[in-house]
């Protein structure tokens, strides 16, 4: 199973697509670490530094709609060359959200006013995210305003990717 | 009770349902391109399982960078390539006998009502317009679908789109689809398909109801679908008739077996919105997001540097009609690049035996060979920062046909129409000034 949770990169806006989180112009890479320096470089979205902000992240905040767009599994691997497993979201375009749980990956929704509270107390600041399957809860902190915890809703499917590290290996021993 | 075309297909198709709302389903067909299939081929030959469920089943085109630009391209192309032979797969469309993947494939009658497909690429839900349940997947679904001929959906709700009254003049499938779009929004279908029905689906051709379904993914759709009908039957005569399959003597007969699939009467739908088209008028995009859609009208003027004609959204014949219809005779925009790309070989040649490439040359466009190209800002018309480009394609995102650029989407009739005014305008407007080829040249409206 991926380490999931860490430190938490705030993208506050809805329909990140992906072209955005991978531009089109680097589908030609034969592999997936080659991703790696061009993650978001489209992104439209004031104040948000690549060259800064992406250093140390381990987990992704986001609005709705989020990986809206083309199908490209390229998405959710360009993030995991960055060290990036888990995004949460108020939701999820479907293809990046089975791309996600099909690499193993954490695709999380919360509800829209739980996604308002978490930037409203977190943004700007060190928050740190911490993923427990077990208790089924997400939990973030930082220094200066403490905790918050949201529940976690997983079905069948996605714990069983989560746990064995993703679709293929699960289908090709059982189809 | 009654079940919807999608529950149909559903049903007659699962394997096992290994956790809730978990379908497995068993493909007819997968799909396959240069892009997103090397991937997938390299990382099952790293785990011993270079091997295909049925080479009949899969079908393969170059299509998104065709022909290869660099040296990465190229590879991806020979990856594909020696797949296809190591395989035996032999529907395998290479330069010259290629094509966008949505038009080539359904041209060559590989999509039947009731199917269940899947490509690697999310514009796949183009297919449902035959009565089929066709979703983009990414890489991981697609090397199990290659290999097991399987693939894992949630149980797909519907979203009935009815389609009322009747098309004005000068209003095409693409307005009606941005319409829809700008209705329910870019994530209003997401998990559901769409069903495309009522008296203006009816009255559409093929080709049509492929742009409805191609921009449904545009709403969050799995697949957008469309009811299988005599129009569907007669486009997949002559696969199905006796010079084809021979599975079907008659049309009558296909059209019975096909309509099996139709959605029941009491079917149960998630979601239902209607929109009179007999109201419609031309409509465009506006900035990034492809429910941003206005009437045409009310961005008249805007300049323009290049107009790109192609695409699986609206690069087949019926399109290139409807270009060619408001190009003829007449020369576009001196500041303005015009570039079309037929959507196939099979259009192509039909566009030159048709006259219509006489008349993209002599406007002064620029015909690209059949391909994805531009659409998605890899080949044959990227943009540079700061230009605008009219376009037929389905994608306004920022920096999709090249970093810094901006995409207005509209119908191929209306991308005509800013070509030959080097700014937006509907076909009505530049029909009404005659003049427009004298004034090209007199500088920009700018
Ligand atoms: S034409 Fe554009 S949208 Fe269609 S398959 Fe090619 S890249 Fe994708």
């Amino acid at each position: 199973m991926k380490a999931l949770g860490g430190r938490v990169l705030f993208l506050d806006r809805d329909d990140i697509n992906t072209d955005e989180i991978i531009p089109a112009r680097y589908l030609n890479e034969d592999t997936k670490a080659a991703l790696k320096p061009y993650l978001f470089e489209d992104l439209e979205l004031p104040g948000f530094d690549r060259s800064s902000m992406l250093q140390g992240k381990q987990a992704v905040l986001s609005r709705a709609n989020f990986g809206c767009g083309s199908s490209r599994e390229h998405a959710p691997w360009a993030l995991e060359a960055n060290g990036i497993q888990v995004v949460v979201a108020e939701s999820f375009a479907r293809i990046f959200r089975r791309n996600m749980y099909n690499c193993g990956m954490l695709a999380a929704e919360l509800p829209a006013d739980l996604i308002e509270k978490l930037f409203d107390r977190f943004s700007g600041q060190d928050t740190e995210l911490k993923v427990d399957l077990d208790s089924m809860v997400l939990r973030f902190e930082s220094k200066e305003t403490g905790a918050l915890e949201a529940p976690l809703s997983l079905g069948g499917f996605e714990l069983a990717m989560l746990r064995s590290g993703g679709w293929l290996d699960f289908a090709a021993t059982r189809y | 009770m009654g079940q919807t075309l999608a529950e149909k297909i559903f049903s007659s198709h699962v394997v096992e349902m290994p956790f809730e709302n978990t379908w497995v389903l068993k493909l007819d067909t997968v799909f396959c391109h240069e892009i997103t299939t090397p991937i997938a081929i390299t990382d099952l030959q790293e785990r011993g399982m270079d091997r295909v469920f049925d080479p009949r089943k899969i079908k393969a085109v170059i299509d998104h960078v065709s022909p290869a630009k660099d040296s990465k391209t190229a590879e991806q192309g020979k990856a594909l390539r020696l797949w296809a032979r190591r395989h035996g797969i032999e529907d395998f469309f290479d330069i010259g006998r290629n094509g966008v993947c949505h038009a080539i494939f359904p041209e060559k009658g590989f999509v039947r009502p009731g199917y269940a497909l899947v490509m690697g690429d999310s514009h796949t839900c183009t297919h449902g317009a035959f009565g089929a349940f066709a979703a983009g997947v990414g890489t991981t679904d697609l090397e199990i679908a290659v290999l097991k001929g399987v693939c894992a959906f949630g149980k797909p709700e519907t979203f009935r789109v009815d389609l009322e009254g009747k098309l004005p003049a000068g209003v095409f499938p693409k307005d009606v689809i941005l319409a829809v779009i700008a209705k329910i929004g870019v994530a209003g279908a997401t998990n559901k398909v769409i069903e495309f029905r009522g008296p203006v689906v009816d009255a559409m051709s093929m080709e049509g109801r492929m742009t409805l379904c191609n921009m449904a993914v545009e709403a969050g759709g799995t697949s957008g679908l469309c009811m299988p009908d005599a129009t569907t039957v007669e486009w997949l005569w002559p696969f199905i008739g006796p010079e084809g399959e021979g599975q079907f003597a008659s049309k009558e007969e296909a059209l019975a077996e096909y309509s099996r699939w139709g959605s029941d009467e009491d079917a149960i739908y998630a979601a239902r919105v209607s929109l009179d088209c007999s109201s419609l008028e031309p409509l465009v995009t506006k900035g990034y997001s492809p429910d941003n859609v206005v009437p045409l009208r009310t961005m008249k003027g805007t300049t323009i540097d290049q107009v790109y004609i192609g695409s699986c959204t609206n690069g087949r014949i019926e399109d290139l009609r409807e270009a060619a219809a408001v190009l003829k005779g007449r020369t576009i925009h001196p500041q303005v690049r015009g570039i079309v790309s037929p959507a196939t070989q099979a259009v192509y040649t039909a566009a030159v035996e048709e006259g219509i490439i006489e008349t993209f040359l002599k406007a002064g466009f620029c015909v690209v060979s059949p391909g994805c190209g531009a659409c998605l800002g890899m080949s044959n018309g990227v943009l540079a920062s700061g230009e605008v480009c009219a376009s037929t394609t389905n994608r306004n995102f920022s920096g999709r046909m090249g970093r810094g650029g901006m995409i207005h989407l509209m119908s191929p009739a209306s991308a005509a129409a800013a070509a030959l005014a080097g700014a937006l305008a509907t076909a009505a407007d530049v029909a009404a000034q005659p003049s427009i080829v004298a004034s090209a040249g007199q500088g920009r409206t700018k």
